[in-house]
């Protein structure tokens, strides 16, 4: 009796508050329950369908828990090996300079094993977007420490948490590039509430019309959560990173370009 | 009129890249193949033709560039020298692995690690079995001359488009450094995008309304599938070998003994050839044009004529395996070799075929 009620009389379209973006594949995401993965990507996605540049943008996937990005984003895209993402967008870019091309890493490919690759990329100001999701943690490989983990954090392979002394301190990759001379836009988001998931599209627009310009590099930091890999519950995992992650990594624009 | 040149090896494959309308060449200097970066950015191709060519930062960033650019439907290449394609051996698995066509030039020099500057043939297991992690092959050309290293670019995009695979010119530093009369080709007209993507439906070059997603990867995590496309892979090699086998022979046909050698090697046993037939030493040559695929059929039939097989290799003896596998150990075939960057003399090969058989 009730689902008739809601079959007829809540399912119309002047009640629709949320439909999923078109760009999105209809394929179960693989990321667990509670993971900021599955936002982010719609986010792009949203951002792709706005900027109505499905045929004119070329992705690049990690190696990681986003490693099938490719088989969530209706798009053209590449997968990388582990790190290289920053020198797939670069080729896909300059051999196709009217493309959006951007990569989606997470901070162990990022920000250990790619290096090289962002930094030069971000260097050479390629006119690329990188949409990084950092969660401080290498989630696919069953939560081993990452070079974004906090001080004290524990990990599977910090298992009394991480010892700056011996394993070294978090990098902080986005403050890092912002440095270089050629990023045009560095800015770090997350997206544990609406507000800072609208924060983050609208970030990410404008890291794609960035592009266009032909400026520079668009740098867009995701701190998000692991809850499997920091074994917590989804909420609980968004309080500690309110609480642990965003002091180390906070929020906001790092460089804006100078209108 | 032809169009004649005196050219360095490394200069001539640049040359060719150019005049074949490559879209995108990514490469890192090393020596003995800085040439080829070195004379891209003099001619300033992006003026001549619009082709790409960038310094990456790293070996191993060039030859991802060279995935994506290869992904996306574009003729790119990347070069490099021994320890150099170490460095690229990842790439080029994930290349082989997601089917992609392009061409990686190795100027060879000594090694084991960073060894020497000078020529040498020790990177022939690297090319020819593989190189990287699981089982796939390069389809391996193997220049003799400044001639050969100019004319391979163009075969090399052929052979990589048609079979969708990587292929190397497996080159050394003495054919990269050396200086010969070249003639060179029409300049052809770079493919237009709308072209790229007749030839490569496949390409991730932005999808429109009238196809799914294209996806450049070499990730199936159901081993079901995987083997399926391992057991693919496996019949695209054998179709290689079916077709395309290239060689070519010298003084075979009354030879009692032949040199099996490529490259420099082959050119060293030419001379060697005179030397011993003017002491009554009938020897002949075959070298191997092709070492992936290998001439197997040629080797066999070779092999009912003549009494033994000496290969001549600057190595400690690599290729000598598929000689004795191709031959089936039915006759003797012993390996003369220099090592570290020595490139042996004439004399010392016609030396090294009397003491071994005569």
């Amino acid at each position: 009796m009730a689902e008739n009620i809601i079959n007829n009389d809540i399912v119309k379209e002047e009640n629709l508050v949320y439909k999923k973006t078109a760009l999105l594949t209809d394929k179960a995401l693989s990321y667990c329950p509670g993971c900021g993965h599955g936002t982010a990507h719609r986010i792009v996605m949203e951002v792709v369908e706005e900027l109505e540049a499905q045929e004119s943008t070329i992705g690049v996937a990690p190696v990681g828990c986003s490693v099938l990005a490719y088989e969530f984003m209706d798009i053209d895209m590449q997968q990388a090996a582990h790190g290289r993402a920053p020198a797939l967008a670069t080729a896909i870019k300059r051999l196709y300079p009217e493309k959006f091309v951007f990569t989606y890493q997470g901070d162990g490919d990022l920000a250990a094993i790619g290096t090289a690759e962002t930094i030069h990329a971000c260097n050479r100001g390629e006119n690329i977007t990188i949409i990084f999701v950092n969660n401080g943690i290498y989630g696919m490989t069953g939560g081993q420490m990452a070079p974004t983990t906090l001080p004290g954090m524990k990990s599977s392979t910090s298992p009394y948490g991480r010892d700056v002394e011996s394993m070294g301190n978090p990098l902080k990759m986005t403050e890092l590039v912002a440095q270089l001379p050629g990023t045009y836009y560095v800015t770090r988001q997350a997206v544990h509430t609406p507000a800072a998931v609208r924060k983050a599209k609208k970030a990410i627009k404008k890291a794609f019309e960035n592009q266009k310009l032909k400026k520079g590099l668009s740098f867009v930091e995701i701190v998000s959560n692991c809850n499997s890999g920091w074994k917590m519950t989804p909420n609980k995992s968004n309080e500690w990173m309110v609480e642990n992650m965003f002091p180390f990594y906070p929020l906001g624009d790092i460089k804006v370009p100078e209108e | 009129m032809k169009e004649l040149r005196l050219m360095k090896g490394n200069e001539a494959i640049s040359e060719a890249a150019i005049r074949a309308g490559v879209d995108g060449y990514f490469g890192y200097p090393i020596t003995p193949q800085s040439e080829v970066l070195e004379y891209l950015m003099a001619e300033k191709p992006e003026e001549r033709t619009g082709m790409v060519v960038l310094q990456a930062e790293s070996e191993v960033a060039a030859i991802n560039m060279v995935y994506a650019g290869a992904g996306a439907g574009k003729m790119v290449m990347t070069s490099s020298s021994s320890p150099g394609i170490s460095l690229k051996q990842e790439g080029i698995t994930y290349i082989a692995g997601a089917e992609l066509p392009c061409m990686i030039l190795n100027v060879v020099r000594g090694g084991p690690g960073l060894g020497t500057i000078q020529p040498a043939q020790s990177d022939y297991f690297q090319a020819v079995k593989g190189g990287g992690h699981g089982d796939y092959k390069l389809i391996v050309l193997a220049p003799a001359s400044v001639q050969e290293m100019y004319d391979f670019v163009e075969l090399s995009f052929d052979l990589a488009f048609k079979y969708r695979n990587p292929v190397m010119i497996l080159s050394d530093g003495a054919i990269g450094q050396m200086m010969e009369k070249v003639e060179i080709g029409e300049q052809k007209v770079r493919l237009t995008d709308a072209q790229v993507k007749e030839r490569c439906p496949w390409a991730t070059t932005g999808k429109d309304a009238n196809r799914e997603r294209n996806i450049i990867t070499s990730l199936d995590l159901d081993s079901n599938k995987q083997e399926l496309f391992n057991v693919k892979l496996q019949t695209k090699y054998k179709e290689v070998e079916a077709n395309e086998v290239r060689y070519e022979e010298m003084q075979t046909e009354d030879a009692e003994y032949i040199f099996v050698a490529y490259g420099t090697s082959a050119r060293i046993c030419q001379k060697s050839i005179e030397i011993a037939r003017a002491k009554g030493i009938k020897v002949g040559l075959l070298r191997p044009i092709t070492l992936f695929p290998f001439p197997n059929k040629r080797l066999l039939e070779l092999s009912k004529q003549v009494k033994g097989i000496l290969t001549v290799e600057m190595s400690a003896g690599q290729m000598i395996e598929d000689v004795k596998l191709a031959v089936e150990c039915s006759i003797p075939v012993q390996h003369f070799g220099r090592m570290g960057g020595i490139i042996p003399s004439p004399g010392e090969v016609v030396e090294a075929l009397e003491k071994t058989y005569l």
